[in-house]
């Protein structure tokens, strides 16, 4: 079983911290321990999604200097006492911390937790390799477009080539309207190019962006549907089958009534 | 002179074993490597086995700047001894080489490159970033997605969706052809002759791509019609 999960895309934008946080809170509520690592040294955002940002004392760069303990700077999540944080350092860059340093960090963490999950920085340079150094297995986010699709692409071959593979795959904001209007690749589109196993799709939902500026990541209260396509990736990456969210179904009249009956419904 | 001083190449650059002695000792001896190897090692980035010797960080240090001084960048110690160690990483040195085993750095891309007949043979889908260059013929058994490139002196054989970027017959050969199961390609190239194909419409079919009446033309393949 995989412990050790990097999340990573390539392209900025696409939803890796949303969905490092989404699926760290989801696993936690399957009574799992998670740690997740910020590993976005210098531009860290993690903790604003879980909002645990005014809890920051210390951070990576701290532990790999030598300055503090792991345990200090680890940030327990108060809705969630099997979820720790370690934040990236907001004031230095990603030379601060070398590959060896990520591996020998998630060695530590490794026997107390269930899961180690890494935010890496968009790119492909030294913030991506710190974070692909520990992995036992990444998942790569997309978007559909074509441009968030060929850096994944990118990003495959790279933990192709780095004996990390075969990486798995999120399709995050997918919009049924417009994929049934034409106007977006599907996810038959993108996996056609991408070749990889897909363990998760996720809609465009707004509670994403509202939900990630309170700090409480949509996952936490599974009634809306991206919170609930987030739940059911936490499962299947703990080995359950889970059939995907039907996004299609919703899309008739019936669907919208349903949707308009049960506010955000799912 | 102490014994079983090594260098190897690896992923990250040079490795450099320094074997049994004193640290004066082996910090001359491997001043006299260089020195004799100037060019080999001008740029170099190395990385260094101490073994069991301990080592302080003003030690390192000085090695460190000695060695920059000769356009050396030092970049990780490798020791045995945790003193050491948390002394290098003091010094902001990795102490461990991403790789953890260094002779698996030799990085083979799992492709199955088989020589032959001025051909290689490619059994893999070739991913946006890949660029493979071929004095003879390639066959790629696997898709070519956007944003890989394909420059081969002969032919080009994908048995597979064509969709990156393939140039044959780069050297001048106007014979060379390229074809796919679907060629579809933002650019392709034949000698000296580029053509960017345009948006197909409807089912994609084997076709072949050679130059007619000087310029690039891609026919339906079709072994009825001869």
């Amino acid at each position: 079983m995989p412990k050790v999960v990097t999340i990573s895309s390539g392209k900025g934008g696409v939803g890796k911290t949303t969905t490092t946080a989404n699926l760290a809170v989801a696993l936690a509520q399957n009574n799992q321990k998670v740690v997740c690592i910020d590993g976005d040294i210098g531009l860290r955002n993690l903790d604003v999604v879980l909002g645990l940002e005014n809890r920051i004392v210390y951070d990576l760069v701290d532990i790999v200097e030598g300055r503090c303990r792991m345990r200090q700077a680890m940030i327990r999540d108060k809705r969630l006492p099997e979820l720790f944080l370690i934040p990236a350092a907001q004031t230095r860059d990603k030379s601060a911390v070398s590959p060896s340093d990520m591996v020998r960090l998630c060695d530590e963490l490794r026997p107390d937790f269930d899961w180690i999950l890494i935010d890496s920085p968009a790119g492909i340079e030294r913030g991506f390799r710190n974070a692909l150094a520990p992995a036992d297995m990444v998942v790569v986010v997309t978007n559909p477009e074509v441009s968030a699709v060929r850096d994944a692409d990118r990003v495959i071959g790279l933990v192709e080539a780095e004996e990390k593979g075969p990486a798995k795959l999120i399709i995050n904001r997918i919009n049924p309207v417009l994929v049934r209007r034409g106007d977006m690749l599907n996810s038959e589109d993108v996996l056609e190019l991408l070749a990889v196993e897909l363990i998760g799709i996720v809609p465009e939902d707004e509670n994403v962006i509202v939900s990630s500026n309170r700090g409480q990541p949509v996952s936490l209260d599974g009634k809306t549907r991206a919170g609930q396509a987030f739940q059911n990736i936490a499962r299947r990456l703990m080995g359950e089958t889970i059939p995907f969210l039907d996004l299609e179904a919703r899309d008739g009249f019936f669907g919208r009534l349903t949707r308009f009956l049960r506010p955000g419904g799912k | 002179m102490p014994s079983n001083f090594q260098i190897k190449g690896i992923r990250e650059g040079l490795l450099v074993s320094l074997g049994e002695g004193t640290w004066p000792e082996l910090q001359e001896t491997l001043m006299i490597h260089i020195h004799e190897q100037e060019n080999f090692f001008k740029g170099a980035h190395v990385a260094l086995d101490v073994g069991n010797l301990i080592l302080h960080a003003a030690e390192m240090g000085s090695l460190r700047d000695r060695l920059s001084d000769q356009g050396i960048s030092l970049w990780a110690l490798i020791s045995n001894s945790p003193t050491t160690e948390q002394n290098a990483q003091m010094l902001g040195l990795a102490t461990r080489l991403s790789t953890p085993k260094p002779e698996r750095s030799v990085r083979t891309l799992d492709t199955n490159l088989t020589t032959g007949e001025n051909a290689v043979l490619v059994q893999r889908t070739l991913r946006s970033g890949y660029k493979l260059s071929s004095k003879g013929h390639v066959i790629v058994i696997g898709d070519v997605n956007p944003g890989a490139e394909i420059i081969a002196s002969g032919s080009v054989v994908i048995w597979g969706k064509l969709r990156g970027v393939v140039h044959a017959g780069a050297e001048g050969d106007e014979h060379a052809i390229v074809c796919a199961l679907d060629l579809a390609p933002t650019q392709l190239r034949i000698a000296d002759k580029i053509a960017i194909p345009p948006q197909r419409k409807g089912k994609s079919q084997p076709e072949i791509a050679h130059i007619q009446d000087n310029q690039v033309t891609a026919v339906s393949w079709n072994p009825k019609v001869k």
